[in-house]
């Protein structure tokens, strides 16, 4: 049945497009098209799969036209016949589309019957364009960097001269004191000189109940600071060690907005979060090879990286070559440092909180999403467990597992919602085995 | 009335209580040993350190530790570069794959983690196909043996697969026209495709002789079958359908024809409806199948002849002399008769005496019956070895006539009694190669050795019974340079396609009849009764056929010339291919209770007549007399004994599968061999013996744990009484609830008020209960070796176990009583006045039990009893282990100091101390002290550390993910959902495990059966394991 609506479908569209054919036949030829529109037709349906200055996952489109035109002798039409039915030429046994369907490893260009010559031509007029678009933003990031740069030195410059000149003016102070000292002296004027005191020091040591105080003071005061040093020790709040790449949380989880749980899938099913292997990044960084340029020059600014050196870190580490767009087949994986560590003897799920409890990411880890480098954002420590266990309720709404639990703890105690200590969270065993 | 019976451990116990009164005081016999170095004042003299330095040396580096320790090391975490579609970090994934290593074949589910298979358990969609015995469950622990053999091997020098190749296969075109043999010598593989590809090669190169060599034969069992039946193969029994089984030297419930038996009877020994089977066994040493048994004959193998004579003439008919018999085991030969009569269809007999006449009067028997028990149309086939055609090849080798021999998981160098001879005719070829994963004893005398995957690392397929077939699937990528028999083959007869789609096309032209392959290898069996695999140029087998009167020449045969050997097996080591793996050497023996050691069992009677004995020292660790084994020209030497209650006087027993020599570390090359004993391939021999110098050292735990002279701690009955009275009866009650007095009246010691504790609600969410049926249980032994692995129970060494500090956590206890019917023991009891004198109870319960006689025997699995009330919480200084609400006793290792205050005050002694480090030390080079055995861990469960108690957990890590994984789901828990590793690796239905608060389960049924015991009840600990009271059918029908 699906197929016959299928073929039906097919087949209107292949009488729709000769009815436009044969109504634009006139105007086919030397159609100068729009490259504003085109733009944004380009954007709409190529730009998953081709550039207009590089390879990707189909061949870099700039001057198209008149590089077939030139190298292979094929007009416009054959352009139009490719678009819109790119299988159809290929099978039609034409030999330049067979030989760049072969060149493409027999990845078929996806057809595009619904576009219209005009359409086409539009965006062939963008294709045609200069590449004019580039070269203002470079010298952008280069003036920003550049300014910012000087914006740095022109700040020392100000600050060394304030700073001189509260020199210069302690030094004619001192010079008008010393003068009009010697002016009085001159002039026989006498000083009062000041009674002599008992120094401070020996005052504090003649008073036997500060010294006493004072030194328990001190010894409070140091053993509130040993304690608190050796409390710490183990516990790594806001570790934040130096990745072998530089992957900013912030643009990926803040900027673009994907779900933790995206790339970080395991923990939805696993006690690990895991760390995404290298082709889960590669979904998306086939054909995102270099960040936006605003990006580019955020990055080097605030935080001195060039994002787009780390993407070709990524595509070193999973074998990727860019130019090629293939694997080669060279990994080397990635040596990510960890940042949370829970002891070996200490079980921690995450699929339990994530998905039965229903707990936010932040949560334990912080606004990530604010991260450029992520740091450790809780303690990990038991007593910081056991307070959440405390506090938070167990989601035990629409679980069938909860059902007849939940309806014993209510009978008992007659409240709607228990903590997950009051369910036995706070149990030694249900960590520690 | 059960706990008028007195139990003992050892014979130590009943000839002098001395020691085991230590014992008793003494939870950890050995005392820390300050006095190694504090004892010498010289040294301490001598030493330049003072108190003063010493305690400047403990500042310093305690302060330089706590400093260094400030700085959290940095930790590397280093993802897939492509992850794999099935593995999630953290995850599980479970595959059906089947062992079949020439002595083991069961259906088995592995379980990886991050794709290394961890652990191997049962898989219960193949319920036919037998379960997974202690040696599988351990088996995984052989796929990280780091003597493991790493590529193929000329010479004893490393070279590649393809020099490997052209080489051999020059040499195999060689001999195709020069009319001499080249023969395949295997193990038995039931393999469909393995035959077809031997018959294959056969075709290729002309004069190919394949011979299947079981190294503990049943080619007596296979040539009576054959004879009868036409086709080679071994009959099925299905004991759960018997009421009656007799069994004449066979030890079914161990290693008897391949085993797994032991299922089906544990069905039937459950008294359902008054009803259980009836068990009697007539053997000459202490099995498994007899400590199970309700009546116990013990006689010498020739008596077992002419015993199994006779009732082939009683059942059958004929005449059979059997005059030699002692009067009492002729009367209860024919007392047995009268019963198998009786019972009709509803009787089994099945023998283990390696002959084909009483093989074959076992089938006459079973046929007259009309056994329901008895299936010969689905036959065994998973033993295939032929004895005749191995000692043909031996003489054929010897002669000159033979080529080449490839050897494919087998060891005959170590276990051919006449390995010499073999090595002798091994010169004689110019071609031989030994397929084997270590460098073992016949690896040393081939040309070649070809590095041989494990199984969990190959493809494969067994035909376990007629028409039931499994495959075999790697669950883990070769971790060496390896390749299977099956895939030279495949290369020698210049066959391209790789192994699992020659495997999967054999499946789909012969085996599937229309059947998914995809599916047949994810449920890892499939059943086709009209399967047939086209195997040309089957060779006519050279077979041994039965007289034609076979009781009259069984009982002819019957005479004895001295001292009768049975040879036997152990459940923990079988033929000796696994003596490399740690978890099976330090496995008790469930009869005698000792690890590390094969050893001679004598009876009483005959040790006392050669002056053999045995001792404790000290620290109970048993030592025992060596004696020298003499079989014509054959010696063995320095045997040890041990006394073997219930052994048959006039025989002796010694197990196969220790004293390996070569691929495998020193500590595991223990025992001696008995495979030099076993001449013609047959398991009893004539020896004579004699007594050596000095004594041995066992690693026995027999006495270990003693439980401070609380012998009711197992409760029995006989059928009998437990169908006439009420448990609570008054006067014979055989499982009352033990009453003490509150305020001069009578309470049962369960009721509320006569508890110091305060109850605490348990009626919300799980509690946790552990079932264990004392019928049931056979003492195999799979749950200890799955305990071990599902919880990194670590091996401490056979030193360590003789200082009783094993690790077990689950231990089978094994308790002797000795009276045949309780009458004599309470008659006697009854009559005791006072402490001394004739009638003194003291020296009274000695004679009362006779260890020379022949004792009844009960197994008891003892883990943690997770006491509601459990004494160690109480005691515990940190509150390092404290109890759970779904029932378990919770063990905080990262808060234990280490006092043992708890396991002094644990009246069940389950829990031990980690001694020292067991993990990566070079004190304990065990699996633990290698990168490779190390992967065997599983990631859920602690290693714990030195200074550290531990004990079971009632598998928590098991049931927290089952609770996890529903609330996941949001979906009740299943009853069976819960399972601990023991009660998943039980196939007997002996343990139960489940929530009790769930009224429908199987547990809380079990909860409320009259036969439901708790451990020490009068203690008052309320403990969450439950234990059903033994019943024997003793009754004679």
């Amino acid at each position: 049945m699906k197929q016959v609506i299928h073929r039906k479908l097919s087949s209107n569209y292949l009488r729709l497009s000769l009815i436009f054919l044969l109504t634009f036949s006139t105007s086919l030829f030397a159609q100068e098209g729009d490259p504003v529109v085109g733009k944004s037709l380009f954007n709409a349906n190529c730009i998953a799969c081709h550039k207009l200055d590089k390879k990707m996952t189909g061949p870099a489109l700039r001057k198209v036209e008149s590089r077939l035109a030139d190298a292979e002798g094929l007009d416009r039409e054959w352009l139009y016949q490719w678009i819109k039915n790119s299988i159809g030429l290929v099978k039609s046994g034409d030999a330049y589309a067979n030989k760049i369907y072969n060149e493409y490893n027999g990845a078929a260009m996806t057809s595009f019957p619904t576009l219209t010559n005009e359409d086409i031509d539009n965006i062939l007029a963008y294709t045609n364009s200069e590449p004019t678009a580039a070269p203002p933003v470079a010298p952008g990031t280069v003036a920003t960097s550049s300014t910012s740069s000087e914006g740095g030195i022109s700040n020392k410059i100000i600050l060394g001269a304030l700073g001189l000149l509260f020199a210069l003016l302690a030094g004619a102070l001192f010079l008008v004191n010393k003068t009009l000292t010697n002016f009085a002296e001159a002039k026989g004027v006498v000083l009062a000189e000041s009674p002599k005191r008992t120094p401070i020091w020996k005052a504090f040591i003649q008073n036997q109940f500060l010294v006493f105080v004072t030194v328990i003071g001190l010894m409070l005061a140091s053993g509130y600071f040993v304690y608190g040093y050796f409390m710490q020790v183990g516990i790594n709040q806001g570790y934040e060690p130096v990745q072998p790449i530089h992957y900013s949380h912030r643009i990926h989880a803040g900027d673009n907005g994907i779900d933790c749980k995206f790339c970080h899938s395991s923990s939805r099913v696993s006690k690990n979060a895991g760390i995404p292997s290298l082709n889960v990044c590669m979904n998306c960084h086939k054909s995102i090879y270099e960040v936006a340029p605003e990006t580019q020059a955020e990055g080097l600014a605030e935080y001195g990286v060039d994002y787009n050196l780390e993407i070709k870190k990524l595509y070193d580490a999973v074998g990727w070559d860019d130019a090629e767009q293939k694997y080669t087949g060279k990994t080397s994986p990635v040596k990510w440092i960890q940042i949370h560590k829970l002891p070996d003897f200490a079980y921690f799920n995450h699929s339990q909180h994530v998905i039965v409890g229903g707990v936010e990411c932040q949560t334990c880890h912080g606004p990530v999403e604010d991260m450029e480098i992520v740091s450790q954002h809780s303690p990990l420590t038991m007593g910081w467990c056991i307070n959440c266990h405390r506090e938070t309720d167990v989601k035990v709404k629409d679980n069938a597992y909860y059902t007849k639990i939940h309806e014993q703890l209510y009978k008992k105690y007659g409240k709607e919602n228990f903590t997950a200590a009051q369910m036995g969270g706070l149990e030694c065993g249900k960590c520690h085995y | 009335m059960s706990s008028n019976k007195k139990y003992w451990k050892s014979v130590e116990e009943l000839k002098d209580s001395s020691i085991v009164e230590t014992l008793k005081q003494n939870e950890f016999v050995q005392e820390i040993p300050t006095d190694e170095f504090l004892g010498d004042k010289d040294t301490l003299e001598a030493s330049s350190t003072t108190r003063r330095d010493f305690l400047k040396y403990v500042g310093f580096s305690t302060a330089a530790a706590s400093l260094a320790a400030c700085e959290g090391p940095v930790v590397k975490s280093i993802p897939y570069v492509v992850q794999p579609d099935r593995i999630v970090p953290g995850v599980a994934n479970y595959y059906a794959t089947t062992i079949a290593n020439g002595f083991d074949f069961a259906s088995v589910l592995v379980k990886t983690r991050e794709g290394r298979p961890i652990k191997i358990e049962n898989n219960t969609l193949a319920a036919t196909n037998g379960s997974a015995n202690a040696r599988v469950n351990a088996s995984v622990l052989d796929l990280y043996d780091s003597l493991r053999v790493q590529g193929p091997m000329k010479g004893g020098n490393a070279i590649s697969w393809s020099d490997f190749d052209s080489e051999t296969t020059q040499a195999l075109n060689s001999l195709k026209d020069s009319g001499k043999q080249i023969v395949l010598l295997t193990q038995t593989y039931a393999s469909p495709s393995t035959s077809k590809l031997v018959s294959e090669f056969t075709e290729k190169y002309g004069n190919v002789n394949h011979v299947v060599y079981d190294a503990i034969s049943e080619s007596a069992a296979l040539d009576a079958y054959q004879a009868m039946y036409g086709e080679r193969g071994l009959a099925n029994y299905d004991f759960s359908k018997a009421m009656t089984i007799v069994s004449v030297g066979a030890d079914f419930l161990g290693d008897w024809q391949g085993g797994g038996f032991d299922s089906g009877y544990s069905n039937g020994r459950i008294p359902t409806n008054g009803k259980m089977s009836r068990h009697i066994q007539f053997e000459s040493n202490m099995s498994l199948a007899g400590a199970n048994a309700d009546k116990r004959v013990p006689l010498t193998p020739t008596q077992q002849k002419l015993a199994l004579a006779q009732l082939h003439s009683l059942i059958v008919g004929g005449s059979v002399n059997a005059n030699d018999l002692p009067a009492k085991i002729k009367d209860a030969v024919q007392k047995t008769a009268s019963e198998l009569i009786k019972a009709g269809s509803n009787g089994v007999l099945v023998t283990g005496i390696q002959d084909v006449n009483a093989q074959t009067v076992v089938l006459e028997i079973n046929t007259k019956l009309g056994s329901k028990a008895f299936d010969p149309k689905t036959p065994i086939k998973t033993r295939q070895g032929n004895n005749k055609a191995v000692q043909t090849l031996i003489a054929d080798m010897k002669a000159g006539k033979v080529g080449a021999v490839i050897m494919s998981g087998v060891n005959p160098m170590y276990t051919l009694p006449n390995a010499s001879d073999f090595a002798e005719g091994l010169k004689n070829t110019t071609l031989s190669v030994a397929f084997t994963s270590k460098e073992d004893e016949t690896a040393s005398v081939v040309q070649y050795i070809a590095a041989a995957p494990h199984y969990l690392e190959s493809w494969g397929d067994v035909e376990l019974k007629k028409g039931h077939f499994a495959l075999m699937q790697p669950t883990i990528r070769p971790l060496f340079d390896t390749r299977q028999f099956q895939e030279v083959l495949l290369k020698w007869n210049e066959n391209d396609v790789s192994l699992n789609d020659y495997i999967k096309s054999t499946w789909k032209q012969s085996i599937l009849n229309g059947g998914s392959f995809n599916q047949a290898l994810h449920d890892g069996v499939f059943v086709n009764n009209t399967a047939s695999v086209n195997v040309t140029s089957e060779e006519v087998e050279q077979v041994e056929a039965p007289a034609s009167n076979a009781a009259r020449t069984l009982a002819a045969s019957a005479t004895s010339k001295g001292l009768e050997l049975t040879l036997y097996s152990k459940v923990g080591m079988g033929d000796g291919q696994q003596a490399n793996n740690p978890w099976l050497q330090e496995f008790p023996d469930p009869i005698s209770r000792t690890s590390w050691d094969n050893y001679l069992t004598v009876s009483k009677a005959d040790a006392t007549a050669w002056n053999i004995v045995n001792e404790n020292d000290s620290t109970g660790a048993l030592n025992g007399s060596y004696v020298t084994l003499k079989l014509g020209e054959t010696t063995l030497k320095n045997v040890p004994v041990i006394i073997q209650p219930g052994q048959a006087k006039g025989s002796v027993g010694l197990a196969f599968g220790y004293g390996r020599t070569s691929g495998l570390k020193d500590e595991m090359k223990t025992g001696v061999n008995a495979f030099t004993l076993y001449k013609d391939f047959n398991t009893t021999q004539n020896i004579s013996i004699e007594p050596a110098g000095g004594m041995h050292e066992f690693a026995c735990v027999q006495l270990q744990n003693t439980l401070m002279g609380r012998g009711d701690i197992i409760k029995e009955t006989t059928l009998e009484i437990f169908n006439t009275y009420d448990s609570q009866d008054r006067k014979n009650g055989w499982n009352r609830i033990p009453m003490v007095s509150l305020n001069h009246v009578e309470t049962p010691v369960t009721s509320p008020e006569v508890d110091l504790w305060d109850e605490f609600d348990r009626s919300i969410g799980h509690h946790f209960n552990l079932s264990i049926d004392l019928n049931a249980c056979t003492g195999c032994g799979a749950c200890v070796i799955a305990c071990h692995a599902e919880n990194n129970v670590p091996v401490v060494g056979k030193e360590e176990i003789r200082r009783s500090r094993d690790m077990h956590w689950l231990r089978i206890d094994r308790y002797y009583s000795s009276e045949e019917t309780f009458a004599e023991d309470d008659s006697k009891k009854e009559g005791f006045s006072g402490l001394f004198g004739d009638n003194g109870s003291l020296g009274g319960f000695g004679e009362l039990e006779d260890p020379a006689d022949n004792p009844q025997v009960a197994f008891q699995p003892v883990m943690c009893q997770h006491c509601n009330h459990a004494p160690c919480e109480t005691v515990c200084p940190v509150a390092a282990t404290a109890h759970g609400r779904q029932g378990q006793n919770h063990m905080a290792y990262n808060r234990c100091v280490g006092t043992r205050y708890c396991a002094n005050n644990c009246p069940y002694k389950v829990r031990r101390f980690n001694w020292f480090r067991y993990n990566g030390n070079d004190e304990f080079d065990y699996h633990m002290n290698n990168d490779l055995g190390r992967m065997v861990i599983n990631p859920d469960v602690t290693v714990r550390s030195r200074g550290v108690m531990e004990k079971c957990s009632m598998c928590i890590q098991k049931t927290q993910k089952t609770i996890l994984d529903a609330k996941r789901d949001g979906r009740v828990i299943k009853d069976g959902e819960f399972q601990t590793a023991c009660s998943a690796a039980c196939s007997n239905g002996a343990m139960v495990f489940g929530d009790i608060n769930d009224k429908e389960s199987k547990v809380a049924k079990l909860l409320e059966d009259d036969r439901m015991y708790h451990l020490l009840e009068y203690v008052g600990t309320k403990p969450n394991v439950q234990y059903h009271t033994k019943v024997r059918n003793t009754s004679e029908a």
